[in-house]
């Protein structure tokens, strides 16, 4: 068993990859990321069968979710790096050990969603035990609030640092540019890695025509910024390139931009149809032939892992059917603090004009009741 | 007697001793000036922020998101408009994780017109700021107030948005903060910055230790009790009331009813309500443009809940609806309200038939 461990190992190295990954780290890498992948085709097909009114995901960036959520430094509060997320890193959630259930929740949003309570569209994580600070839908404001996070830590003694992702087109925003500008200050230079998803693409409109850098990373140049350009999709590149930035940030306490070439498999979201694309690179199927060709894992063994997720997802399905939406009441809750277990709630909100909610329970079991006689 | 800046710096000057106030920054903030008004001078952990309003309130808030307290600066109101949408995810990071993020943070900036600012340095900003949900917004009208409210809001687990009315910040206070020297040239001496390089660089604060009045957000403060009218006013128009509310009493034996909101969002309705319970008749005197004016909340609020209450129509003032205030004092005097236009509405308020 040793040996053969070792003789894997040592064929990997063959293939000249640019990181020494371990058999099991290859196929605790590849059983997230198919997990990532079947979980997004589930939310793709809850969209698509009503169960759920929007899916926006990232099925064609598990190698590099995968790859980030591992090499993370996890934990809560400052002395532990803080992840400002896009919409598309369901993939490193699940790395970091989010069970797949609670973004089934999200996407139902049924009371149970522990992120928002089924206020929010699917892959809007918020996760305080591991500093996973609330995904707005808002293109690009996580780059501001990231510097604010990186600071924090630039005061301690601690060795935490800030990770922020975003797409291409966002990087038009003025925050791409506050996080640059704010980070590199020689006065007090931030922790903050700032990574580009480049998929080549916002909503419908091509990257070709809408960017004069060369590459965006040159932008990370212009402010003396440790910046760098590479494949997202290749497990073993993402990898090391994912590894070298973090380590630098995290050492030099110094900002580094990375931007990382990605796919999206099934376009921008469930608006523009959510439909499996056959033209991009898909990081999945690629790893899987290099890890059968390195003999990691045997077709039959890959289709196994696939069959199990998609079983185990089916079911948290089944249960997340049988959880409640929220209660119509709650809308007021938590728009503050909790202070003294009252849930933060605004009274003066709650007192003012009509009560909505008083008359949502009705209607909501009326409806059921005509959807049932039809 | 400590002016509103005095005040307000002193407060921060104690947060930063008492409350783990870690960050003050914004534009100018830090040294060499302080502040375009003098509020930070002297301070121990003010710095100098990049010119971009949407980079200082991202930083307060990822600051709040790591649990940081700070109070950051927008140097005057009428750039905080290109920083919306960061106000409103700071406002809803609680919400939408229910309950998971609260955000303690602080912003400041100077409001409202008076200091002959013109188009961008006379904006308002309390009509606009309540309309994003999941702030607190305060505006003290005086120096005790402005030192109780700021301590408030840094201790605050929630945002607050500090408005700061820039026609007081130079106002004298008439009440005495807990362990203020009596002697306002004693005061200044401790921690006015000097006005030459030399001296400045030899220069250290000396904050006196005062006592937090522990004042309330969401409590409004009542400046005289009267049976007359009921009059709801905050930030620059509340002296400009006291002002007529006095006159009124020694002139014409009138007793005004009187209340300095000084908490805009959530506001102190029980204070109202029961005045105009009493009185049957009320104004909201604010500086803010008058369309969806937060004035006319509470006049809505008071046609809901207490229409029959009232003896006569309900009343606002408030800035006119238009684009800036002129330069010119013609056009400002003809925009904003002035001493002359809240007077005599408040006397017709008064004398109209029932
Ligand atoms: C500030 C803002 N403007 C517009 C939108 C609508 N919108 C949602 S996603 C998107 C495109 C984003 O493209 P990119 O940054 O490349 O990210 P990708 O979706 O490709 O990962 C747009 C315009 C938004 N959500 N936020
Ligand atoms: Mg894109």
């Amino acid at each position: 068993m040793t040996s053969n461990k070792k003789s894997v190992s040592e064929s990997v190295k063959n293939l000249e990859k640019p990181v020494d990954l371990t058999p099991e780290n290859l196929k605790e890498i590849h059983n997230l990321m198919v997990q990532g992948r079947v979980l997004e085709e589930r939310l793709v097909k809850m969209s698509k069968m009503g169960e759920g009114y929007f899916w926006i995901g990232g099925p064609g960036e598990e190698a590099f979710n995968v790859a980030l959520g591992l090499l993370v430094d996890k934990g809560h509060g400052p002395d532990k790096d803080f992840i400002h997320l896009h919409y598309r890193n369901s993939a490193l959630m699940l790395a970091l050990g989010a069970p797949p259930i609670d973004a089934i929740r999200q996407m139902k949003n049924v009371e149970t969603d522990p992120y928002s309570g089924g206020r929010n569209f699917v892959n809007h994580y918020a996760k305080p035990e591991w500093n996973v600070v609330p995904v707005s839908s808002c293109i690009e404001p996580q780059h501001s609030q990231a510097i604010g996070t990186a600071h924090a830590q630039s005061q301690g003694r601690g060795k935490g640092i800030s990770v922020v992702i975003g797409g291409d087109a966002g990087t038009a925003e003025g925050d791409f540019a506050t996080a640059l500008v704010w980070a590199s200050r020689p006065v007090n230079p931030l922790p903050l890695l700032v990574i580009c998803t480049n998929n080549y693409a916002g909503i419908s409109t091509p990257y070709s025509g809408q960017h004069g850098e060369t590459e965006i990373a040159d932008r990370g140049r212009a402010f003396n910024v440790e910046s760098r350009k590479t494949d997202g999709n290749d497990v073993w590149n993402v990898y090391e390139a994912l590894q070298t930035a973090i380590n630098y940030v995290r050492k030099e306490r110094k900002p580094y931009l990375l931007e990382l070439d990605v796919s999206r498999l099934h376009g921008h979201s469930s608006a523009s149809g959510a439909n499996r694309v056959t033209n991009e690179a898909d990081c999945v199927e690629s790893f899987e032939k290099e890890l059968e060709k390195i003999k990691i894992l045997s077709p039959k063994e890959m289709d196994k892992i696939r069959e199990d997720w998609q079983e185990s997802i089916l079911n948290d399905l089944k249960q997340v059917r049988t959880e409640p939406g929220p209660d119509p009441h709650s809308i007021f809750d938590h728009v503050y603090a909790d202070k003294n277990g009252d849930k933060g709630r605004d009274t003066l909100a709650a007192q003012i004009g009509l009560d909505y909610a008083a008359d949502t329970a009705a209607h909501f079991a009326a409806k059921k009741l005509k959807a049932k006689k039809g | 007697m400590a002016t509103v800046a005095q005040a307000i710096r002193m407060a921060l000057a104690h947060a930063e001793d008492n409350l783990e106030l870690k960050d003050v920054f914004g534009e100018d903030v830090g040294p060499p000036l302080g502040g375009a008004f003098t509020v930070t001078q002297g301070l121990k952990t003010s710095w100098n922020s990049p010119l971009d309003e949407r980079g200082i309130i991202g930083m307060a808030t990822g600051l709040g998101l790591a649990g940081s307290r700070c109070v950051a600066e927008v140097q005057f109101c009428d750039y905080i408009f290109n920083t919306i949408d960061l106000l409103k995810l700071a406002g809803n990071a609680c919400w939408t994780s229910m309950g998971q993020y609260p955000m303690p943070i602080t912003v400041m900036t100077p409001v409202g017109s008076g200091i002959h600012g013109s188009v961008y340095h006379s904006h308002s900003f309390d009509s606009k700021m309540v309309q994003i949900q999941g702030w607190k917004t305060v505006m003290p009208s005086n120096a005790y107030d402005a030192f109780g409210l700021m301590l408030a809001a840094i201790k605050d687990p929630n945002p607050v948005m500090f408005l700061k009315p820039k026609a007081l910040l130079r106002a004298k206070g008439k009440k005495l903060i807990p362990g203020e020297p009596k002697n306002a040239k004693e005061l200044k001496k401790m921690i006015d910055m000097p006005v030459t390089k030399e001296e400045q660089a030899k220069w250290r604060p000396k904050f006196p230790k005062l006592t937090d009045p522990e004042i309330e957000i969401g409590k409004a403060y009542k400046y005289q009790e009267g049976d007359a009218a009921t009059v709801v006013a905050w930030g620059r128009m509340q002296p400009i009331v006291e002002d007529i509310t006095n006159k009124f009493k020694s002139e014409r034996d009138i007793y005004l009813d009187v209340i300095d909101l000084r908490t805009i969002y959530p506001y102190d309705w029980d204070a109202i309500r029961s005045s105009v319970e009493r009185t049957g008749r009320v104004i909201f005197v604010n500086e803010d443009t008058e369309v969806c004016n937060f004035g006319e909340h509470l006049i809505r609020r008071t046609c809901d809940e207490l229409f029959y209450s009232l003896n006569v129509r309900p009343r606002l003032i408030a800035g006119k609806n238009v684009p800036g205030v002129g330069l010119s004092p013609i056009l400002e005097e003809s925009t904003q309200p002035q001493p002359w236009h809240v007077e005599k509405e408040i006397l017709s308020l008064v004398e109209e038939p029932a």
